[in-house]
């Protein structure tokens, strides 16, 4: 039975109107799944020419697995960062110097409200005026480093409010038996507020897969713009975003599921009761 | 100190960078109304007591949610306008493309951030526990009314915070729009840049600053209203 406060258990009468309207809400999602498959065959969108190039090696050599690689790439290397940028300044908002926290929160709050783009498409004309980068690299260095400043920042709160999320003992414990507060912070607070924030930590990186999408828009060779190559050498625009889409959505499903399988694992593993939520994380797309 | 004014006047006379802001507001707002609709109609089929609408819902939630933003509005542009040739705006009209990319725009945010609206609808109700539903049974309340009186208010304020989270994301991503040539903020500034690489640190601010200005004060308010009408238990 699900624990779903708005209904009660169905009576016998209710049971026979909930299996009706079970049957007439599953034709018509299946009528509305019938009329798209119609569209798309009327549209000349379901030939096979249209959907034979994604048979052959030649486009997942050539295109696509270029393409999960410039994704999956911009991806690695943002996390890296963002890990190091989130740890930074998640442990400057937790300092005991005012200014160090209020410079770190500052931080922090910005590259939170700027949007990713923004920072993206900046970063990549910083990058040719001043030719900070070979020209081959520019549009990874720019998706990587928009995409670190903003997940380290979230990084960051997710630190932040991992460790907020402790027992009062845990400090109390470290400063008692003689520890500094940064030692306090370091070596008894920090790995548990991580711990805990763990599964948050992961659905991020659907964020970060997701984001690095973005990269299309400065020519990066990501999966969509290797799409696109695609879709413009054998016309075949929706097949080629519906193979796409499935690609994105398998790998970001994988990282959901393990975030899950983590949130149960951990459940045991700080001390005390911990629901760690972080303002504005896993509905955030920048 | 007056070339920098000089610099930020000429470029605020220059290019219509209110302009810019006004159309990330509007699609903030259009999408924001859009997604609400979808949204709603997304969680009400989730949390009701039948499974295939529940498993529908669900489909969407999950396939949409792990979808990037910039392919979905790739393919509302490049899908469904180019190759199926569905237009939503007046194909006569002498301002159509723009209209059009705006339209699309829209209902590609919508369609996206309806997913997000229907976990934040739905964390709403799970904050109410099972517990306040039995106590209005309990006390005679029928099916509509504890609904009406005891769970959808609770479910709604415990709902605030987490559709601020989206209201803010939403503002953000509407910056996405410009993958498919809507002149809004991102789109401006990438342009303002390309012709004035000499101050582009000041574009940038400028730029960085209008998106702090509005996303801060939304924060607020939302994290203000949370707290305001939370239910403490």
């Amino acid at each position: 039975m699900n624990v779903n406060p708005l209904f009660d258990a169905p009576g016998p009468r209710t049971k026979r109107a909930f299996r009706v309207a079970n049957v007439v809400a599953l034709l018509l999602l299946l009528g509305g799944l019938a009329w798209v498959v119609l569209v798309l065959e009327r549209r000349g969108q379901l030939t096979a020419a249209k959907w034979e190039p994604f048979l052959t090696s030649d486009v997942w050599s050539d295109y696509l697995l270029p393409g999960i690689g410039g994704t999956l790439g911009a991806a690695a290397w943002s996390v890296v960062f963002a890990g190091i940028f989130g740890v930074v300044f998640g442990l400057g908002r937790l300092s005991q110097s005012r200014v160090l926290r209020g410079v770190s929160g500052a931080i922090v709050e910005f590259f939170r409200a700027v949007p990713v783009l923004l920072m993206m498409v900046f970063v990549y004309q910083l990058l040719i005026v001043y030719r900070l980068v070979p020209s081959d690299r520019l549009a990874l260095t720019a998706v990587v480093t928009a995409l670190t400043l903003y997940n380290g920042s979230v990084v960051a709160e997710l630190v932040r409010s991992g460790v907020l999320s402790l027992p009062k003992g845990q400090r109390e414990a470290g400063l008692s038996v003689g520890m500094t507060h940064g030692q306090t912070l370091r070596s008894v607070l920090l790995p548990q507020g991580i711990t805990a924030m763990l599964p948050a930590l992961v659905s991020q990186l659907v964020v970060v897969v997701k984001d690095s999408a973005l990269g299309y828009l400065i020519s990066y060779a990501e999966l969509l713009r290797q799409a696109e190559y695609v879709a413009t050498n054998f016309s075949n625009y929706i097949p080629a975003v519906m193979v796409i889409a499935a690609i994105f959505i398998t790998i970001n499903f994988a990282l959901s599921a393990v975030a899950d399988r983590l949130a149960r694992r951990l459940r045991s593993r700080t001390s005390g009761r911990l629901a760690p939520q972080a303002p504005g994380l896993v509905t955030s797309t920048k | 100190m007056t070339t920098l004014s000089t610099d930020v006047s000429s470029l605020f006379a220059q290019y219509d960078i209110f302009g810019a802001f006004a159309m990330t507001l509007r699609l903030t707002g259009m999408a924001l109304i859009g997604s609400l609709a979808i949204g709603t109609v997304l969680a009400v089929m989730r949390i009701s007591p039948i499974p295939s609408l529940q498993l529908g819902g669900a489909i969407y939630v999950n396939v949409v949610r792990n979808t990037p933003l910039t392919l979905i509005l790739v393919a509302c542009s490049l899908g469904l306008y180019t190759q199926l040739g569905i237009v939503l705006a007046d194909s006569s009209s002498s301002t159509f493309i723009v209209d059009n990319n705006i339209r699309l725009a829209v209902l590609g945010l919508s369609v996206y951030h309806a997913s997000f609206v229907c976990e934040a609808l739905r964390s709403g109700v799970n904050t109410v526990p099972t517990g306040q539903a039995e106590a209005a049974r309990s006390i005679g309340l029928s099916f509509g009314q504890s609904l009406r009186l005891v769970i959808l208010p609770q479910a709604f304020r415990g709902a605030i915070a987490p559709l601020g989270n989206v209201v803010i994301a939403l503002t953000k991503n509407t910056t996405v729009a410009a993958t498919i040539g809507v002149a809004e903020a991102s789109y401006v500034m990438k342009e303002m840049i390309e012709f004035r690489p000499d101050v582009i640190f000041l574009v940038f601010g400028i730029f960085a600053v209008g998106f702090v200005l509005i996303v801060l004060p939304v924060g607020v308010f939302m994290t203000w209203l949370s707290r305001r009408v939370a239910v403490t238990r």
